[in-house]
């Protein structure tokens, strides 16, 4: 270990984060690989190492013979002050090597506060920030992850784009890489090549053109990439690999458990969310794939919890008899088996007792929506009658503890929507006092609301987010309207949620934006810790750029997007018919009942899509 | 089955593996051997593992002493070997055998210190002399606030001698009873006479003893 190192670790917060060793790593010989890979997450290690896709990439990844992938988070501020005045460069956990000893450094973006750290590892790594300033092919900086659907904002500083899921075409570009290497091609011949791979979107081959009002004018593709980048995705989850022997943290995370994906996609459609339509079309794994899994990683982890993962675990068909399944392994092991993500309208009382056997954690739902015209205009399937229905069965199971979140600042949302949401939770609270089987216990119910942030590829793209004054009016009226002592209400802070709109529709010309904040100091702008809103809207000011022009102006449909050019497979006549439903506050049904023709099964060569 | 020691070297990036999470990781890893460990009762149950001597984060250690209790037989002579596979690096299983001795019966340690100096050593002489002094009265955070100890009835040995550009410290210190951290070997420098004092010192535990200086396991 570098002595330099030696002597800070013993004075920095949770040392073990920063040293590697950890079970299960993955180690190979420097000397015998042919390239090497820092596979680097924009935020500490607990963040990272709790993110089922960085974990399913470092095993795909490193399953190239000829690559060794290792692992970099971002240092927390102490460390990063101690690293910064020992002159330590980032390095990785693996090889404790610095980064300047790697051929290509991979960044898994999965949300835009991330875009500041991503500029501080490449600073903390000694390049410079953008693509053009590095001209040789190697280190080749690439990046992935669901930000990319809009990375326009980061286009200036990475080299090249992964769009969609990365286990395939992450291996086709390291092994185009490699071929790069070995005959020492330029850099732009590379990414010329590289932009032939399905789902690869290298930015620099991209003139964007602007109009006098602001709007984008025109994408135009050159040298041959291709006018539309469209997404990739894995067809066969069963067949595909899935990281059975993870790295153990020697330290506490976010996440200390196994995680199984059930499924990717959602048949939900809710008109709001992103991930609900970029991770389309529905793609299952069989139960049996899964339980097989579940109980090797649970060998070869040692953990004591597994968790089911997908974006609606209960609209998984196999959900009774995977849990049976799993519980027949876990309950003789004392394993806890935990189901979020589950919806309030087919909670069902057998999976509940199911699960109580090993241990009861709080109930939490994702309403969204006051008023049940609000949740048709949002697409959001839940009625107050599922919800109430729920909580009894829950509440007569000894359950005492309830989370409701929703969003202020969906469109067409009224005051009488808000004052909802009150009403709501007393409900909740009456249908304790009539159906908990020991009232003593006492009950904890709890409404959060976040502000809604309108994000590119989902129905609402075009839409305006409020305006702070706006949410924070709402959330005064929010707030004196619920006054029962057994309700608490938290709610989330708005400045990160402008920033954040700005960010997700931002176009090329907020990069500069974003470099400013990391120059004045900005970084892991994803925790309140560090965040600064004064420091955001200086650098706004300073760059010439209008934030609201991004957050809180409508879009007009006929306007080019900043991130048209980005298939993600589902159609935009789908996504503007939704949204015009939305302002009929017409529901649409899930794909389940009846396929909505959202365009996303094309992505599929063969099979078809679960939905 | 009753209760079993084991012993074991924490080394390497092992090191700054905080107690808590050395326990959650010595869990994992009987589990992923195939050790089914015992587990206590009541509504939170957790593993009946207790390590004897909590080991401060940065400190190595070739005689870490753990107790444990297992489901079923197990032979002994192959846990050590199948359980050092399922730990993460730096962490070595030495033995593994029935506890015969109660942890209170352990009452020295011997230490080796490595203390850097970026601007040439001192004279060891002067460094023996500063620790054979009769006593060391130091301020110590406690429980209670910052209170002044005298840390030298916790020394019973100690030498210092140049090896490899460095200053090497052994002593054998009292591991309970009181408690002294070798850390604070170092600290009474920085306080007292911070011309001798290093800056940088690493510690490792090298062997545990009983109160009559007999070899405790």
């Amino acid at each position: 270990m570098d002595k330099r190192l030696e002597r800070i670790l013993p004075r920095v917060q949770k040392p073990a984060r920063y040293t590697g060793g950890e079970y299960n790593q993955i180690l190979k010989d420097r000397d015998a690989v042919e390239l090497r890979l820092a596979f680097c997450f924009p935020d500490t290690y607990e963040i990272g190492m709790s993110n089922l896709g960085m974990s399913i990439l470092y095993q795909t990844m490193n399953s190239l013979p000829f690559v060794w992938c290792e692992r970099v988070f971002a240092p927390w501020g102490d460390m990063y002050a101690e690293m910064k005045q020992a002159g330590i460069p980032l390095y990785a956990l693996e090889s404790g090597d610095p980064l300047s000893a790697f051929d290509s450094i991979a960044f898994s973006i999965g949300y835009e506060m991330a875009y500041t750290t991503v500029l501080d590892m490449l600073d903390m790594a000694g390049l410079p920030l953008r693509s053009a300033e590095r001209p040789s092919l190697l280190p080749l900086v690439w990046a992935g992850g669901t930000a990319a659907v809009n990375a326009e904002p980061m286009a200036p500083f990475i080299d090249l784009f992964v769009i969609g899921e990365g286990e395939e075409v992450n291996n086709e570009v390291l092994t185009l890489l490699r071929q790069a290497k070995k005959e020492s091609w330029s850099k732009q011949d590379f990414l010329r090549f590289a932009a032939r791979i399905g789902g690869v979107y290298v930015p620099s081959l991209y003139e964007v053109s602007y109009r006098g009002d602001g709007e984008v004018a025109a994408v135009t593709p050159k040298d041959g990439a291709p006018a539309k980048v469209l997404k990739r995705i894995v067809e066969d989850l069963d067949a595909s690999p899935f990281p059975t022997r993870p790295v153990v943290p020697s330290t506490e995370v976010v996440h200390d458990r196994v995680c199984l994906e059930l499924f990717r996609g959602c048949v939900r459609g809710c008109r709001f969310c992103q991930a609900g339509h970029v991770y389309r079309p529905i793609r299952a794994k069989k139960k049996e794939t899964l339980i097989r899994q579940g109980i090797e990683a649970l060998q070869n982890t040692g953990y004591q919890e597994l968790t089911l993962l997908s974006l609606s675990t209960s609209d998984y068909r196999e959900l009774p008899g995977l849990c049976d399944g799993l519980l027949a392994y876990c309950e003789e092991r004392s394993i806890g088996l935990s189901l979020p993500s589950l919806r309030a309208d087919n909670f069902s009382m057998e999976l509940m007792q199911k699960l109580q056997k090993v241990r009861k954690s709080g109930l939490t739902f994702a309403v969204e929506g006051g008023s049940q015209r609000l949740r048709d205009v949002i697409n959001k399937n839940v009625t107050e009658e599922d919800l109430l229905n729920t909580c009894a069965i829950a509440f007569s199971g000894g359950w005492n503890n309830v989370k409701l979140y929703y969003m202020l600042g969906l469109p067409t949302e009224t005051d009488e929507d808000i004052l909802g949401i009150a009403a709501m939770a007393n409900a909740v609270l009456h249908c304790w006092r009539t159906h908990a089987k020991n009232k003593n216990r006492g009950v904890r119910i709890t409404v959060s609301t976040s502000c809604f942030i309108p994000k590119p590829h989902s129905p609402f793209q075009w839409e305006a987010q409020i305006s702070l004054d706006e949410y924070r009016r709402r959330v005064e009226l929010l707030r004196g309207a619920i006054t029962a002592k057994n309700v608490v209400y938290n709610w989330h802070d708005a400045e990160t949620s402008f920033i954040e709109a700005v960010l997700s529709k931002g176009d090329r010309r907020v990069a500069d934006a974003v470099e400013w904040v990391f120059r004045s100091g900005g970084r892991l702008d994803a925790w309140t810790d560090y965040f600064s809103f004064p420091r955001w809207m200086e650098a706004f000011e300073h760059c010439g750029i209008d934030p609201h022009f991004y957050a809180n102006r409508e879009i007009p449909t006929d306007a080019v997007l900043p991130w048209d050019h980005i298939d993600v497979g589902v159609r935009r006549q789908h996504l503007l018919r939704e949204r015009e439903r939305a302002c009929r506050a017409e529901l649409s049904p899930d794909c389940r009942r009846q396929c909505s023709a959202c365009g996303a099964a094309g992505l599929l060569k063969e099979g078809r899509c679960d939905g | 089955m009753d209760k079993l020691r084991l012993r074991f070297e924490k080394t390497g990036r092992a090191v700054y593996i905080s107690h808590l999470d050395l326990m959650a990781t010595m869990q994992r890893a009987f589990s992923r051997a195939g050790y089914r460990l015992q587990y206590s009762e009541g509504f939170n149950p957790h593993p009946l593992i207790s390590i004897l001597l909590p080991l401060s984060v940065g400190t190595a250690s070739v005689c870490e002493l753990m107790d444990f209790r297992l489901h079923g037989e197990a032979d002994l002579s192959a846990l050590p070997m199948r359980l050092t596979d399922a730990l993460p690096e730096g962490l070595r299983v030495l033995e593994a055998y029935p506890c015969e001795r109660k942890s209170a019966e352990l009452k020295w340690l011997d230490v080796r210190g490595r203390l850097e100096y970026d601007r040439g050593l001192p004279d060891p002489e002067e460094l023996a002399a500063f620790f054979a002094q009769p006593e060391i009265v130091i301020e110590k955070k406690t429980k209670r606030g910052i209170g002044m100890t005298d840390i030298r009835p916790a020394v019973d040995r100690i030498s210092l001698c140049p090896e490899d550009g460095c200053i090497r410290l052994d002593a054998r210190i009292s591991a309970q009873e009181p408690t002294l951290n070798p850390e604070l070997l170092a600290g009474a420098l920085r306080q007292l006479r911070p011309e001798l004092a290093p800056d940088f010192a690493a510690f490792t535990r090298l062997e545990t003893y009983d109160r009559e200086h007999r070899i405790y396991r």
